[in-house]
């Protein structure tokens, strides 16, 4: 028996992150470390429990486990639900067979089963790897307000940039008449955050058209895609359907990049950015680890950082963002660096804008990084990456810019 | 660890309540903040569950609505089971008002242990901190066919600082021949932790006699005058414990968590200590932070000085301000350019810019809860 929710939301779990590298290795990215306790889902599912959404499906794909057994049964979220809650959907086999997630729109097409149950009238389709504190439900306000079919988030960003994103063009009230995906000379700046709310009828509507046109593509050996941005989006606007951006006003950011996630991470550590983690109305759940306080010690010099639960500092750490168990021998020194759970900075070890993935260890004297202002060619000088289990013996060097997936 | 359903436990979350009245003037002795994020019920708790336990009932007495409200359903435990679980027990007395004793306690209570499959009973106070796995313990009960066994430490014990102490003496066959409350000696004792297993159909008979004697006191009547007819036995532990009968001993006992042996004897890999989480962000220190030999705990600002203390979760320390030797609870907002030095804050206390407060080591500042100054 399931009641009637009017919102469910889906969130797109499944996407590889192939440009985080070594830290995507063995983990999907919505479960990549963030913000010192966080993984990156804890943002978009924290927004729906706060949003008043208690029906959530993750959709999974690319190296489940570690995501899986971090939603476990929703409940740091608040989504052990009798009725709703949070519920991983992976791919499945069916009589006509088995088949992966072919692209955004077909993942939802597959799980339209599991919207079907709850009868909504809105669904709520959300990406996990964005860092933003959103009420949704003052979306789907403004998608009722103007008897949207769909509604797409976005957010203006500088002119410089509008060509990395996706970009709306709007009229003066905010119906959107063109979509352009990265383009060379953008007409605005409005970004889509890839966040939509859709009528849910119309979103089936348009899912099954898109899967059926893709298929009979397919077997013609035409090129076929089933994506939300490029299809769906696309064909509705072909339509005349009523398009709409709701306009966000707040910190937002994709942490699809190396450099874009060490930067997301950086950005709490400065009071100019607005995003608040110690907001007791909207909080950001995360699962917990029941480590004790972090314990500081004797030798330990710590400025400008966030540091969490279970660590233990007794180095210097500056403008660095250290998360759960992490250990900073005496005479280690982290600066302008995101070092990951469990992960150990021995005695005499330099670690310098890095990033440090989970439970490695970075033997004495080892120098992971550089600081810009000693590299002489700039094009040279980047964020270096150690990732998940690594050791990097004593004494050795990672050059900025480097990516290290394997002991050294 | 997997579940042993052949033991109950039973947690006295009031005993001795009395001793730490500033502290449990709001609260129980249970639900007395301590380490940073945790109240000291979360470690016979812990202690239950680590060592398989997943029936656990919790003697109230007065005052606990907090302890109500930090427990909830027992899920932060991972008690809140279909089979076993966590069960809060009330403290009413069948002889009008509130139990008199642990034997009356446990009278009224009967019908929960009745009720339980289990053949032991592993009873814990909260006033005694310890990390330990009962299950040595309990096999060494067992073997030995034993009425009780009380778990004790060697430890040093100074009767002119200690309010409410056991002292156990053994004989060489490891039998109890005497149990002293505070005893004005000094020196090496064994030191009753306030834990004891019981085999449940013994516990059965002793309870129902004391009942019918009009007998309340567990030392009294059983480990003092019953020690020549019951089968009462020692299991020694040696890791780290402290007691706190006092608040110069709450002070003394929060503090040796600064000292990183005892911090990582108490805080094992391997016996996580679950609490009620709280969701606060990591900590953020500022660009002029200084911080020394400190425990502080997620959801805490801190943009000045802390030396050599223990700070709960979401506390506040402005600029230019110097915390030194101090225990500030949950939600303690100290402002800039304040230096306080031996202060012991209750929750959500406050302490506006440019203040001086100064305990002393042997006798701490204490500040009530809401305080504002």
């Amino acid at each position: 028996m399931y009641s009637k929710k009017r919102v469910v939301a889906m969130l797109l779990a499944g996407g590889q992150g192939s440009r985080l590298y070594a830290l995507t290795k063995n983990v999907a990215k919505p479960a990549v470390p963030y913000g010192g306790k966080y993984r990156l889902i804890d943002f978009p599912l924290s927004n729906c429990t706060n949003s008043g959404i208690d029906t959530v499906g993750v959709l999974t794909q690319y190296q489940p486990l570690v995501l899986n057994e971090y939603i476990g049964n929703g409940q740091p979220w608040d989504l052990d639900k009798m009725n709703g809650g949070v519920h991983v959907l992976p791919p499945y086999e069916t009589q006509a067979g088995a088949s992966w997630y072919e692209g955004t729109a077909n993942a939802i097409y597959q799980n339209m089963g599991f919207i079907e149950r709850y009868d909504p009238e809105y669904v709520v389709v959300l990406g996990g790897d964005h860092i933003y504190k959103m009420d949704y439900s003052k979306m789907v306000d403004f998608h009722v307000a103007n008897n949207a079919d769909c509604t797409i988030s976005v957010i203006d960003v500088p002119k410089a940039e509008a060509s990395r994103f996706g970009i709306m063009i709007c009229d003066d009230k905010k119906q959107i008449v063109d979509f352009v995906e990265k383009p060379k000379e953008p007409k605005s700046t409005l970004a889509s955050m890839g966040i939509y709310v859709f009528s849910w009828a119309k979103l089936k509507e348009y899912l099954i058209e898109n899967e059926n046109e893709a298929n009979a593509k397919r077997e013609k050996g035409e090129p076929w895609s089933k994506d939300f941005g490029k299809d769906i989006i696309t064909s509705m606007l072909k339509d005349g359907q009523r398009l709409f951006a709701y306009e966000f006003e707040g910190y937002w950011k994709d942490v699809g990049t190396l450099d874009s996630l060490w930067e997301a991470n950086m950005d709490l550590l400065s009071p100019n950015v607005p995003l608040d983690l110690y907001d007791p109305n909207w909080k950001i759940y995360s699962r917990n680890n029941n480590y004790p306080p972090q314990y500081v010690g004797d030798n330990a010099c710590i400025e400008n950082s966030m540091i969490s639960e279970g660590s233990t500092i007794d180095g210097t750490v500056d403008f660095s963002i250290l998360f759960s168990g992490v250990t900073i021998e005496p005479g280690a020194t982290v600066n302008y660096s995101i070092v990951m759970p469990g992960t150990v900075i021995k005695s005499g070890a330099v670690v310098e804008y890095a990033i440090i993935g989970s439970d490695s260890v970075i033997e004495n004297r080892a120098h992971v990084g550089s600081s810009p202002e000693n590299i002489d060619n700039r094009e040279r000088w980047g964020i270096a990456v150690v990732g998940h289990n690594v050791t990097v013996s004593a004494e050795k060097v990672v050059e900025p810019k480097q990516i290290i997936g394997e002991n050294i | 660890m997997s579940v042993n359903y052949n033991v109950l436990g039973l947690v006295f979350a009031s005993m001795h309540d009395s001793y730490v009245s500033e502290l449990t003037k709001s609260r129980t002795m249970g639900s007395i903040p301590f380490g940073g994020r945790y109240r000291l019920i979360d470690f016979p708790l812990s202690n239950f569950v680590n060592s398989g336990v997943s029936e656990v009932g919790v003697i109230t007495k007065s005052n606990y609505g907090s302890l109500l409200d930090h427990l909830g359903s027992g899920r932060d435990w991972d008690l809140a089971r279909k089979k076993g679980g966590l069960h809060l027990l009330p403290p009413y007395s069948q002889t009008g008002g509130i139990y008199k004793g642990r034997l009356d306690a446990l009278n009224n209570i009967w019908g929960f242990v009745e009720h339980s499959n289990a053949k032991y009973v592993i009873m814990s106070n909260c006033d005694v901190v310890t990390t330990l796995n009962f299950n040595p313990a309990l096999k060494q009960h067992m073997d030995n066919e034993a009425d009780i066994t009380l778990i004790y430490s060697k430890g040093y014990y100074d009767g002119e600082k200690s309010n409410c102490a056991t002292v156990l003496e053994f004989d060489e066959n490891n039998c109890l021949k005497d149990a002293l409350v505070a005893p004005q000696i000094k020196g090496e004792c064994s030191l009753w932790l306030e834990m004891c297993i019981i085999t449940k159909e013994f516990l059965k008979k002793v309870v129902a006699d004391a009942a019918s004697r009009n007998q309340h006191s567990f030392t009294r009547e059983i480990l003092q005058s019953g020690n020549k007819d019951f089968k009462i036995m020692g299991f020694r532990h040696d890791g780290f414990f402290t007691r706190i009968d006092s608040i110069q001993d709450y002070y003394n006992a929060s503090r040796l968590l600064l000292d990183p042996a005892k911090k990582n004897a108490l805080f094992m890999k391997n016996m996580p200590v679950f609490t009620k989480i709280g969701d606060n962000g990591p900590v953020k220190y500022g660009l002029e932070s200084n911080i020394k030999d400190s425990l502080i705990a997620d959801g805490c600002i801190i943009e000045g000085t802390v030396i050599n203390s223990i700070l709960f979760r979401g506390v506040r320390i402005g600029k230019d301000t110097v915390v030194k030797d101090c225990v500030l609870f949950q939600g303690t907002k100290v402002g800039t350019s304040c230096s306080i030095s031996s202060v012991i804050t209750d929750k959500n206390v406050e302490i506006s810019n440019a203040k001086v407060l100064t305990g002393s080591e042997t006798y701490p500042l204490y500040i009530g809860k809401g305080g504002k100054i």
